[in-house]
């Protein structure tokens, strides 16, 4: 199992490796100047010490040998910053065009997944995908990397100039640092686990929080305030023991490492100082290596932090990574037909379908639809109509049997071409932030602007969308906040106005219009129909009366086929549906 | 911000223990390079080794007691900060159940919830790191210095010199940075705003074809962010390099200084390695504070939100009388009005205009009311203020005899059974969903409810029948489903008044008419409000009132209003006697 996962791990790694490769400059540059930022970082202890060689004591000071190392040094410094500030803006460059480049596709992905993935997967767990786990990806595994390589550059150029100065003190030094190896490591152990608890328990917290303060009218409705914050507090008390304990645990990493650092550095000092009276070290000597001990340290501590946040990218990166590979929908054939030329033909021959194989929802169903014809989709709450739609779109495909348009089974057409033919308002109405026009003119980017008034006369939207702040300028909050249910779903009609496609789907587009407003939008719907195919799913039994074939639906099959006058003589289902309208109390 | 910090009071003794703890560990940090600098200056210049050991011991031993200090520390400010979170969300959690209906309106729930998450979550790290760290790095970056002069006066006037041209660069650059990471943010917003709205509109999108005008949309979005991230990432880029250049300018003047004042005899060599040690502890906690003043202004950012929401007045006034008079059982008379709108008027927080004006109507016990009208005709406003979830602006509403104020709030609404136009439900089983009705409700109580709101049937089709389990925002019902157990845990109530606000939109014809028929055959006979657009679920009420536009356009019965209400005839004929007159064939 755990080959398992690192196999897999080294997948999500070489993914990562073959989005660096289109950067492959950037990547050769940032080594290349990390190796002589590490090494020129390294030298300038060693050119200190030497000046401090050259102070002995009164009268004693070669200010010549002086002058000349800082010469030196002042050369280092320039070309060490002027190396970091390079590297700093390669990183910069390569880090954030990944992030880019991985974003675009995970949202081009986004556009041709199937419906059954968007519908299956909840979106705040596809938004935190494509924003938080880019974010950490790229904190993590880009940052991470390049801390990684200067850390273990460090390392090994500090040993190797320690061992030109002393070999003795290295050994010191090589043999204390394990033990802020196994400190750091010890604690990072512990951390990990505390940090999971603490992070699982905050989004149990947030989970509650985010259930009762968004129905929070419904809680204080039923008087419920005491039972909910009893809840909350008992969640409350949990999140603070453990975050406690993550919190402490983690903020002993530094304490910890630095007193083993004190304990290299005093070692140094002790064999250092020692060897200083046996005449095998200068001061100047001891000096720099007083200043290798404290950065030979430093990486280790910082390495030990980066395997646990790298660890971490990896998770992110693969679930981005999962995302972008995720199968699309079906791809169209190569030489797929544009329908063009819609007259409304549709043939349904032998469809079943089911999302899931245990639960059939359609069996062996056929219906033929002539142009201009009427299909009125009729049940009860909860019924399955909405299914029908999905496949009449192909927002998903059937399992059985096919679906032709002008004669053209729709899976040899492309997915725009058929799209372009439907006109659909859904049950849910849904509005894009931007402007009331932005809007209206999905369908058709290039309306005039009397097009656009023309339909949302039309519609009866226009004398709403006068009366708003900036007409049909004013912006549209996400999803249509600042309109009212009512509102949102005129300018979804507007929107079919505008394109009049000729096949139309209205999925109970006018049931929360209040009535008066929908007399004048069902006549400009009638107008819209003349001539035109259309399925029309809706409660109201009197406006679907005037159907040529209503189909009663119920548990998702079709039960009953038929005209509103053949299906009353049925005296089934219909009847007993038709009947209750008017059955009132 | 400072609010806030009220919080603390549980926590006094950690929070003063603490940066005190943290103070006494950066104390024996400052004295380190001095012990070296004793043992180059004596130990190695007169070749005593027992001098050096010991003194090494020293370091040691100045090292331990650093270690326990700030692990004291850490964990006396860990305990602050947690349990100063712990009881700000505790506060701001019964503070936000609090604020009235019109409250929440103006804030949103979505700010509510950043601000008891992701907002407490800042400020709890900002306070832990400012009792960590606020004390010492400045007592370090001082103290250093101080050492630093108690070494040698000159060379020590250095760092006079470099830590205020570091602390400009460094703090320069983060206030450049800081506004700019604001437009970073921003423009992530609009990434994601454009991620969310491709998945919750799939749909549209794909029917309209708007697929790769999302894809340019999206990708310009993207391109803005990643060229601010890229500017910011410029700017801040400089910080390394430039620190880097003074701190090691710095370093060359200070060994030149050095040499001169060595060469003349004021200071040993020894002297200038410990010199040379303070710089190198400086530059260190200049960025760690420079890290925590960021964090620091985060925080202080999220704590004056959270402030703010704190400012928001929770609760509305409510008098002390208790539900009694409510009861069926105690009232004398069913022939007085038990619900009375006397000349009602109600304005919304902020609005500009009425959302009611002069509503009057009685109500009597058992009795059915039915209120209609169009989208925005203030329906849902009427019922609303009966259990006070808005308060009338003029005029006054009696319920039992008493205006509603005079009610105990929560004496009033444990006799009203309120079913919201959105069916919301909570994560937990069916029963205990139904049990936000009345807590001591019998499991046939339950079953009764359910049965009278035509949610018997699914529930029983259900393997866990009443145990089934909610998931969160009851995903796993449909719409009717969810609606239907929101009339029955109104029910499970026994109100003694039943609003229906528009609850049965999402109910078909038939379950709509046996809920209604159920609803009249229920014992103690309550008064019921039903809210709707469709004529066919008031029409049999006992009274309906026609609302346009926030008036009353009309109040009677179906025939009285079908007589005299041209309103009511427009709604009931649209819905019914129409399709008598438009045949389907004369609509082709």
């Amino acid at each position: 199992m755990g080959e398992r996962r690192n196999d897999r791990q080294s997948d999500t790694l070489k993914k990562v490796f073959g989005r660096l490769g289109r950067y492959r400059i950037f990547v050769v540059f940032t080594i290349l100047l990390s190796v002589v930022t590490v090494a020129l970082t390294l030298y300038i202890p060693k050119l200190t010490g030497k000046a401090v060689d050259f102070i002995v004591s009164a009268g004693h000071v070669d200010f010549a040998g002086v002058m000349k190392v800082l010469v030196q040094i002042g050369a280092c410094i320039l070309i060490t910053s002027f190396a970091q500030w390079l590297m700093n803006i390669c990183n910069n460059k390569m880090t954030y065009q990944i992030v880019r480049d991985i974003r675009n596709d995970a949202f081009k992905k986004i556009e041709i997944l199937p419906l059954k993935y968007i519908d299956g997967h909840p979106y705040g767990e596809v938004v935190s995908r494509v924003i938080a786990d880019v974010d950490q990806f790229a904190d993590g595994l880009l940052m991470g990397f390049t801390q990684l390589f200067t850390g273990v550059a460090t390392i090994a150029g500090t040993f190797c100039f320690m061992l030109s100065v002393n070999v003795k003190i290295t050994f010191v030094v090589v043999l204390i640092t394990p033990v802020s190896f196994l400190v750091a490591g010890f604690i990072a152990k512990r951390t990990y686990t505390m940090f999971k608890l603490q992070s699982e328990t905050r989004g149990e917290q947030t989970g509650l929080i985010e259930e009762m303060i968004g129905s929070q009218k419904i809680v204080q409705a039923f008087g419920q305030t005491e039972k909910v914050m009893e809840r909350f507090d008992e969640v409350n008390k949990r999140l603070q023991d453990c975050s406690l304990k993550a919190v402490f645990f983690s903020s002993i990493t530094n304490p910890a490492t630095r007193f083993v650092n004190s304990l290299v550095y005093t070692g140094v000092g002790v064999t250092g100082a020692l060897g200083v009276i046996n005449g095998s070290l200068s001061v100047g000597q001891l000096t720099s290596f007083l200043s290798y001990a404290n950065q030979y340290t430093k990486p280790f501590n910082e390495i030990s932090g980066v395997v646990t946040e790298l660890q971490n990218a990896i998770a992110c990166a693969k679930r981005i990574f999962d995302l972008i590979e995720e199968e699309p929908q079906i791809p169209e054939p190569e030489r797929a037909v544009k329908l063009t030329d819609v007259k409304g033909n549709i043939r349904l021959s032998d469809v079943s379908f089911s999302y899931t194989p245990e639960r059939k929802l359609i069996e062996h169903f056929n219906l033929d639809v002539k142009p201009g014809q009427r299909i009125a989709i009729v049940g009860p709450t909860g019924c399955g109509k909405t299914t029908l739609i999905n496949l009449l779109m192909r927002f998903y495909d059937v399992t059985g049997g096919s679906i032709e348009v002008e004669g053209t089974d729709i899976r040899e057409m492309t997915r725009h071409s058929l799209r372009a033919g439907y006109g659909m308002v859904l049950q849910e109405t849904w509005l894009k932030a931007g402007t009331v026009r932005d809007n209206i003119v999905m369908g058709k980017p290039d309306a005039t602007q009397d097009q656009i008034i023309a339909a949302a006369k039309a519609s009866h939207a226009h004398s709403f969308i006068k009366r708003l702040p900036k007409g049909y300028d004013t912006w549209i909050t996400e999803d249509g906040g600042n309109l009212s249910q009512g509102q949102k779903q005129l300018l979804c009609i507007t929107r079919l106005m505008l394109v009049r496609p000729p096949m139309l789907i209205l999925d109970e587009a006018t049931s929360s219009i209040d009535t008066r407003t929908e007399i004048r939008i069902q006549k400009a719907f009638a107008q819209l129909m003349e001539g035109r195919t259309s399925f029309i799913v809706a409660h109201r039994l009197s406006t679907i009366r005037e159907a040529d074939v209503i189909l009663v639906m119920k548990d998702g099959k079709i039960i009953e086929q038929g005209s509103h006058e053949e299906l009353l003589e049925q005296g089934g289902f219909y009847q007993n549906l038709y009947q209750s309208q008017f059955a009132g109390a | 911000m400072k609010a806030l910090l009220i919080y603390l009071r549980n926590y006094k003794k950690e929070t003063v223990l603490a940066p005190l703890f943290k103070l006494l560990e950066a104390s024996f940090e400052l004295l380190v390079p001095l012990v070296m600098a004793a043992v180059i200056d004596n130990g190695i210049a007169n070749g005593d080794k027992p001098y050096v050991i010991r003194m090494c011991l020293i370091m040691v031993a100045l090292g331990v007691i650093g270690l326990v200090c700030s692990i004291t520390a850490q964990y006396f400010s860990a305990k602050a900060a947690t349990g100063f979170a712990t009881e700000l969300r505790k506060a701001l959690f019964s503070h936000i159940q609090n604020l009235s209906f019109s409250k929440m309106d103006t804030i949103g729930t979505s700010t509510l919830i950043t601000r008891m998450t992701s907002d407490v979550n800042q400020v709890q790290s900002g306070v832990n790191l400012v009792l960590r760290l606020f004390l010492r790095s400045p007592f370090i970056v001082v103290g250093a210095m101080v050492m630093a002069f108690t070494v040698d006066v000159k060379g020590a006037l250095v760092f006079v010199v470099a830590i205020p041209l570091l602390s400009v660069v460094v703090f320069g650059i983060m206030l450049v940075t800081m506004p700019l990471y604001k437009k970073v943010q921003a423009d992530l917003d609009a990434v994601l705003l454009a991620t969310r709205e491709n998945l919750t509109g799939a749909r549209v999108i794909r029917a309209f074809n708007k697929e790769k005008s999302e894809i340019q949309n999206f990708e310009k979005n993207n391109q803005a962010l990643t060229d601010a991230q890229k500017y910011v990432g410029k700017l801040s880029g400089l910080m390394n390099p430039l620190t880097y250049i003074i701190v090691n300018g710095a370093l060359i003047v200070l060994i030149y200084v050095g040499a001169v004042r060595v060469d003349t005899g004021i200071i040993t060599q020894g002297e200038v390695v410990a010199l040379i040690n303070y710089m190198s502890q400086i530059l260190v906690e200049l960025v760690k504070l420079a890290n925590l003043i960021i964090t620091v202004t985060k925080a202080i950012a999220c704590g004056n939100r959270i402030q703010s929401v704190f400012e928001e007045k929770a609760g509305i006034p409510e008098g002390d009388l208790d539900g009694s008079g409510l009861l069926k059982e105690t009232a004398e008379n069913d022939d007085e009005p038990f619900i009375e709108f006397d000349h009602v008027f109600m304005r919304y927080e902020g609005a500009g205009a009425d959302s009611l004006s002069d509503i009057s109507f009685c109500v009597k016990r058992g009795q059915t009311i039915g209120i209609i009208g169009g989208t925005g005709s203030g329906k849902s406003s009427v019922v609303n203020l009966i259990p006070r979830f808005y308060d009338v602006s003029a005029g006054q509403l009696r319920i039992g005899g008493k205006d509603v104020k005079e009610y105990k709030l929560s004496e009033l609404r444990k006799n009203i059974g309120v079913v919201p136009q959105r069916a919301v439900l909570f994560k937990g089983t069916v029963a205990d969903n139904l049990r936000w009705g009345r807590e001591e409700a019998s499991e046939e109580e339950l079953w009764e409810a359910a049965e009278t709101a035509q949610a018997k049937e699914f529930i029983e089709g259900k393997p866990e029948g009443l145990g089934f389990k909610i998931s969160q925002d009851g995903k796993n019902l449909s719409g009717g489903q969810r609606q239907r157990l929101t009339i029955a845990r109104a029910l499970v109530r026994r109100p003694q008044i039943l609003i229906l606000d528009d609850s049965a939109s999402a109910l078909d014809f038939a379950t709509d008419a046996k809920l209604r028929a159920a609803i009249r055959r229920m014992k103690g006979s309550p008064a019921v409000f039903i809210v709707s657009q469709r004529a066919s679920s008031i029409m049999y009420a006992d009274q309906i009132l026609v609302l346009d536009d926030g008036e009353m356009a009309g109040l009677g019965t179906h025939e009285e209003l079908l007589e005299n209400c041209g309103i009511y005839q427009e709604i009931y004929y649209s819905q019914f006697a129409k399709d008598a007159k438009t045949s389907g064939k004369e609509a082709r």
